[in-house]
């Protein structure tokens, strides 16, 4: 069974090391929020200008100057602060953040990413995207692993005009774990119930099987 | 003897000399922190084929679009701007022009114009579409594309708090890209909800020191809320 939004959330929360400084970004990302450990903390920055994000607030927390990059209501968490947006990037330009985790149209072998323009579709822009993927080191991308239509999003060479250039080195999608390594996706887990050979027909570009590719822990 | 005190009696005076054709910044993410009664000054007063930039452009019926509603705005340089039908409208028409720019260069291009540095180097957009035509270079074994600084004619900005001097604080995230617009306005004008006597504030808090600003007003504001999240 490929996993839903909510376990794919749950798989990367995996991921997450105690004093970890983490962005997600909008969609599936914002939900590794809910499945962060018990046992480890992590601080969550917002490129608005957060870094130590809480929880949303009750109706009487609710506050117009405090928001997330999504523009919802949020509140700042205990040992959080407040910056301004040259600072924000600068945290994110500099590698200082230890995780990023956004979502995209399209991979590709040589670790490019599609994620914020397709033509002839109205462009809405690339907000902080193009920062985000240029400035990490650790960066996972979460998305299907085909679209709505079949269409594999995993591919030799991105069709759609890049947010980033060779920065991808790890996605999860519904149906498996990959790393991006020497120009091929290396096949490290499958979701539980996926076979490989699913996965095989939904990727288009090179992949490389192991021997042994396990099933997906999801819940660690 | 005026001195240092920056305080303008009106809206009208705030924003005195802001003609056609000019360049304006203005701060705020979303509809947070934006200089909403600058915004509707600058409506009232028409002034037309303006360059606004902005991280967005409000929505319908608030903050940058009004501007808009008369289409005072020729061309738009932004990160995002998603959330307003009548910008879409104008965009599909060919009546506005819209220069996309990641939103970390936007904030780092007018901290680098207020700091009198032309151009830097950075990683992000390398092989996209947002480094067509521009200058590459390589330090190190990573690729950098050369931003150009962005300076304004006229810079809008909400603080919280100032003192008659002109030192802004500002509060929570609406902070945003306040402190760098106000940094890159030849006019930088900033409307608080607060003004305070010199002394009043303390030092080691000032966000905005007040040698960036040029007018100050004080205001009473909406403070819109664009996407109500609450938990139970």
């Amino acid at each position: 069974m490929a996993l839903t939004r909510e376990q794919m959330a749950q798989r990367v929360a995996r991921e997450l090391e105690d004093g970890f400084y983490v962005n997600l970004g909008i969609g599936i990302p914002t939900l590794v929020a809910n499945y962060v450990p018990d046992d480890i903390e992590v601080m969550l920055q917002s490129e608005n200008g957060v870094l130590g994000m809480g929880r949303y607030p009750t109706e009487d927390e609710l506050d117009p100057d405090m928001i997330n990059a999504g523009k919802e209501t949020v509140t700042v968490r205990t040992g959080g602060s407040i910056i301004d947006s040259a600072e924000s990037f600068a945290m994110i330009r500099g590698g200082h953040v230890d995780l990023t985790v956004l979502g995209a149209f399209e991979v590709d072998v040589n670790g490019n990413i599609a994620s914020w323009m397709i033509p002839g579709k109205l462009v809405k822009g690339m907000g902080g995207a193009m920062d985000l993927v240029a400035g990490a080191d650790n960066i996972i991308v979460t998305m299907t692993h085909a679209s709505k239509s079949g269409e594999s999003k995993l591919l030799s060479e991105c069709t759609l005009p890049l947010t980033g250039a060779g920065c991808i080195k790890r996605v999860l999608t519904d149906l498996a774990y990959l790393e991006v390594t020497n120009g091929a996706f290396v096949l490290k887990e499958r979701a539980p119930g996926v076979s490989v050979d699913e996965i095989v027909e939904k990727t288009a570009g090179k992949l490389v099987i192991p021997d042994h590719v396990p099933e997906m822990n999801i819940s660690g | 003897m005026a001195g240092f005190d920056k305080r303008v009696s009106s809206y009208q005076d705030a924003l005195a000399g802001l003609e056609d054709g000019m360049t304006l910044l203005a701060g705020g993410f979303g509809l947070c922190g934006i200089p909403e009664n600058l915004i509707a000054e600058v409506k009232r007063r028409g002034t037309r084929d303006l360059t606004v930039v902005s991280n967005n452009c409000g929505v319908d019926g608030f903050g940058l679009g009004l501007l808009l509603e008369d289409r005072q705005i020729r061309k738009m340089l932004a990160s995002y701007v998603g959330e307003n039908a009548l910008f879409e409208k104008q965009l599909l028409a060919g009546d506005l022009e819209v220069e996309l720019t990641p939103q970390g260069n936007l904030a780092e291009r007018m901290r680098a114009g207020g700091a009198g540095i032309p151009a830097f180097y950075t990683a992000t957009g390398y092989g996209t579409p947002v480094a067509e035509g521009k200058e590459i270079r390589q330090f190190g074994d990573r690729h950098y594309v050369l931003e150009e600084a962005i300076l304004g004619d006229f810079a809008i900005v909400k603080g919280w708090k100032a003192d008659t001097y002109g030192n802004v604080i500002y509060r929570k995230t609406a902070r945003n890209f306040n402190p760098l617009v106000a940094m890159a306005g030849k006019i930088t004008v900033v409307e608080v909800e607060e003004i305070v006597e010199p002394g009043m504030l303390d030092p080691d808090q000032i966000q905005t020191p007040g040698i960036y600003v040029d007018r100050l007003i004080q205001g009473s504001f909406e403070k819109r809320i664009e996407k109500r999240t609450v938990r139970a």
